[in-house]
């Protein structure tokens, strides 16, 4: 039939015009950076490192392969992890720019093989040892010093992979490995947590308490920004501003996407990167169990209503012809 | 004076009859338009067009409610608060967004169904005019509303086309500044076109949609043999009730149930989009807040603007300015410069034919190439496909005129 014909020619067109501008344009304009399915084994940071770091990266994540292979006491990391205590507690200060965060769920959303090589050198770990001409100046960077044994650095992860691994929440995911950085003001959080809840003096409609707090984030924030160059962008609605692709390329490996940045990898394993990225469609996409509840009802009526429309149609046309 | 029954019930027939001529107004705009029985789902498009323009009106009503035009506000009132807060905000977002790049899908497709069958010619001339000014009234509110969200491309978007303004060599930047209100996009800025998004051009829009109808009403639309014939002869025919033989129909309610129809498989893939596929009509770089200190690592209009931005870049900065003003008007002047006698489908013209698949594609090539970064083979392209734009456009006077008589 003729309007078939000519319907299909709309539609092609159609379809070509949006492979052009979306999923081709998109393609080019992006570097493509692959993924490492969340192996930490330095590959990439070796690969992308300057020729004087490339030697010294080698040989540290080969040490980082011999630690991995040794069997770890979880009752004698026990004791050890009374080290990272000290900084990553209930109330930690702020040390060098940043927050230690909390380890509650470490072993649950950080891979092994990274929590090791986070022990043995979090600059290194983190893959911004560029920041730094002496990498133990990091802000967690004593801890070489203080747990250094390859067993002691075994037996602290085993422990963690042991006793710090219960269920975790997404948002719990995400404060404990993006918080410190990143606000999410939808999510109602800011570098410090959950914002608390006051209330205004009714009599001078003021909130002294909000206040106060406000000024802790801000100086929060001031020293975020000196020890990273800059402030940490609020990701509130990051995952619509960027790909899910380049989202966990780029929490696997900050440098791959954004050479030079001061964003340390975080070292999220798979639980952790599902967790987190669940956070972010929380907040930057809420609307989706909504849409995904009421779209096939919206489709349905229209169906119909084009069945009816149909008929209606042929009812009116039937003798013109 | 007129005459008005006294025992006229108030609002019974008889009553607004005599005093809006309901009957006539009835007739002459609704069941005695006649509408060519000759014509395919193409002559829908208008009325999926002034039913978009419709959902684009009310879904906006309601934003309207929530949004605030303020630079420090604008970002979040509507990704927070109509996006969570508003109960169903995130559909009325959805369905204006995507009401907004596919009203531009049907209107290209609108367009360029009257090039291809003529429809802009003996006649016909002020519906294209017409049907163009709506074209430059949508362009400017689907910018105005792109500048609203305050993210990252609303804020570089509206620089660089404010940019435009200060033409080149000329260095107009006081005119720049004039229409900004400021020396760079601030709130000056949103608000001047929160204004013209939310009540100007909307009105102008309005209006400008009853000029296009009313176009319509003396040549009726074409039909898809470009044929002309004694419209008042069909009608009597088939107000006899010969309606085989008649070769027209009335718009109400013959032609109205085809594009009912029409419509219902267009709200179908509209709703689809919305509720599955919405992204494509809202840029994800406008999902970062402003920052005018952050240029943006690629700057690049609506999909729909893609191909006269393309036009604009690949030559120098004046000749670019001058190339564009041109492609902004000079489908104004299709009647005028096509100048073959015959009203019939390209494929019965000759070299009109090549000429028609030809632009078509050509601002399709142009619209790949003003989303891609402008380098290497991309921007070779580019230039390529903008001097085939205007070669076309020269040579579009000489084709037609060669034109043997139908
Ligand atoms: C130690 C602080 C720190 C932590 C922890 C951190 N980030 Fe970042 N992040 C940064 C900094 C600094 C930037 C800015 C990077 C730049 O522009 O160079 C950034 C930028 C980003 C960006 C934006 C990149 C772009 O395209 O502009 C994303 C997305 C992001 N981080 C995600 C995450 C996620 C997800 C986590 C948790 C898994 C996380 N970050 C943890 C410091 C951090
Ligand atoms: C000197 C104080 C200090 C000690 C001791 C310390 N940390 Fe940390 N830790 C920090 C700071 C500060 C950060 C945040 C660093 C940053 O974001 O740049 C951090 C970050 C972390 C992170 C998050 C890294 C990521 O992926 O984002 C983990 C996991 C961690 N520490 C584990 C440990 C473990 C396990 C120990 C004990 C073996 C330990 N820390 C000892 C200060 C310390
Ligand atoms: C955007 C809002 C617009 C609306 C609501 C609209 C509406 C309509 C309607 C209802 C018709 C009659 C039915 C049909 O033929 O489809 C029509 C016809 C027409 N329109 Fe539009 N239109 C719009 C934009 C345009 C544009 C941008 C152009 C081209 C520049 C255009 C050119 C025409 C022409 C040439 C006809 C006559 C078709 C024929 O005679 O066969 N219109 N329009």
């Amino acid at each position: 039939m003729k309007e078939l014909k000519i319907f299909g020619i709309v539609a092609a067109f159609t379809l070509i015009l949006y492979w052009g501008v979306e999923p081709f344009a998109h393609s080019q304009m992006h570097k493509h950076v692959e993924g490492h399915n969340l192996v930490y084994d330095g590959k990439a940071d070796i690969e992308e490192a300057s020729k004087d770091k490339k030697e010294a990266k080698k040989k540290f994540w080969a040490e980082v392969k011999e630690i991995a292979k040794l069997k770890g006491d979880p009752v004698a990391g026990e004791a050890t992890y009374a080290m990272c205590a000290g900084c990553h507690m209930e109330g930690a200060a702020n040390m060098g720019g940043v927050t230690p965060p909390s380890l509650d769920h470490a072993g649950a959303i950080y891979d092994k093989n990274f929590l090791i090589a986070l022990i043995k050198n979090p600059a290194m770990a983190t893959n911004v040892d560029h920041k730094y001409k002496d990498t133990s100046t990091h802000p967690m960077g004593s801890i070489s010093s203080m747990v250094s044994a390859p067993q002691d650095i075994a037996n602290v992860v085993a422990y963690l992979k042991a006793k710090k691994a219960g269920e975790v929440t997404p948002k719990e995911a995400y404060i404990e490995a993006c918080g410190r950085c990143h606000a999410n003001r939808y999510g109602k959080l800011t570098q410090l947590g959950e914002i608390p809840k006051t209330k205004s003096n009714i009599k001078t409609g003021q909130d002294i308490e909000k206040m106060k707090y406000d000024q802790k984030v801000a100086e929060e924030q001031a020293a975020l920004a000196d020890y990273l160059g800059k402030l940490p962008p609020d990701l509130s609605i990051i995952y619509r501003a960027r790909s899910e692709h380049f989202l966990h390329t780029f929490v696997e490996n900050p440098q791959s996407q954004l050479a030079g940045t001061a964003m340390p990898r975080t070292g999220l394993d798979h639980e952790g990167m599902e967790k987190v990225m669940a956070y972010l469609e929380e907040t930057g996409d809420p609307s989706k169990p909504a849409r995904d509840a009421l779209g096939p009802y919206v489709l349905i009526f229209f169906v119909i209503f084009t069945i009816l429309a149909y008929l209606w149609k042929k009812s009116q046309w039937k003798d013109l012809h | 004076m007129a005459h008005f029954d006294e025992n006229a019930k108030p609002f019974s027939h008889q009553w607004l009859n005599e005093r809006l001529a309901i009957d006539t107004l009835q007739r002459v705009l609704s069941t005695e338009y006649w509408i060519p029985k000759n014509i395919n789902f193409l002559w829908a498009m208008g009325m999926v067009l002034a039913a978009t323009f419709g959902i684009l009106l009310i879904s906006g009503i309601f934003l309207l409610m929530y949004y605030q035009p303020n630079t420090n506000l604008a970002f979040d009132s509507v990704n927070y608060t109509i996006m969570t807060e508003v109960g169903y905000g995130w559909l009325w977002r959805h369905i204006h967004g995507v009401g907004a790049s596919v009203v531009f899908l049907i209107i290209y497709i609108h367009m360029f169904t009257g090039i291809y069958y003529g429809s802009y010619k003996r006649g016909r001339e002020l519906i294209w005019i017409s049907g163009m000014l709506l074209f430059v009234l949508f362009s400017a509110e689907a910018f105005s509303g792109y500048m609203l969200p305050w993210g990252q491309m609303s804020y570089w978007a509206g620089m660089v086309i404010t940019n435009l303004f200060s033409g080149g060599s000329l260095h107009a930047d006081g005119l720049v500044e004039w229409i900004r209100g400021d020396y760079v996009p601030a709130q000056a800025f949103l608000g001047r076109f929160f204004m013209l998004h939310v009540l100007l051009l909307p009105l102008v829009i309005i209006g400008a949609i009853v000029f296009h109808f009313g176009t319509l009403r003396i040549p009726h639309v074409n039909n898809q043999d470009g044929e002309e014939f004694d419209f008042d002869e069909a009608a009597r025919l088939y107000k006899e009730g010969k309606k085989k033989e008649s070769k027209v129909i009335p718009f109400n309610p013959v032609f109205l149930s085809k594009d009912v129809f029409v419509m219902g498989i267009y709200f179908i893939f509209f709703f689809y989009l919305v509720f599955y596929h919405f992204e494509f009509a809202m840029d994800p770089v406008n999902f970062d807040p402003a920052d005018g200190l952050k240029t943006p690592a690629h700057i690049y209009p609506e999909w729909y603007f893609l191909w006269s931005y393309e036009i604009l870049r690949p030559f120098s900065t004046n000749v670019g300015l001058i190339a564009f003003a041109i492609a902004q008007v000079i489908f104004f002047l299709l009647p005028f410069l096509d100048r073959s006698p015959n009203v019939a489908p390209a494929s019965r013209r000759g070299k009109f034919k090549f000429w028609f698949w030809a632009m078509l594609i050509d601002m399709i090539v142009l619209t790949f190439m003003g989303k891609l970064p402008p380098e290497g083979a991309w921007s070779t392209i580019g230039l390529i496909a903008a001097l085939v734009f205007f070669a076309l456009w020269i040579a579009l006077p000489i084709i037609t005129k060669s034109e043997k008589k139908l």
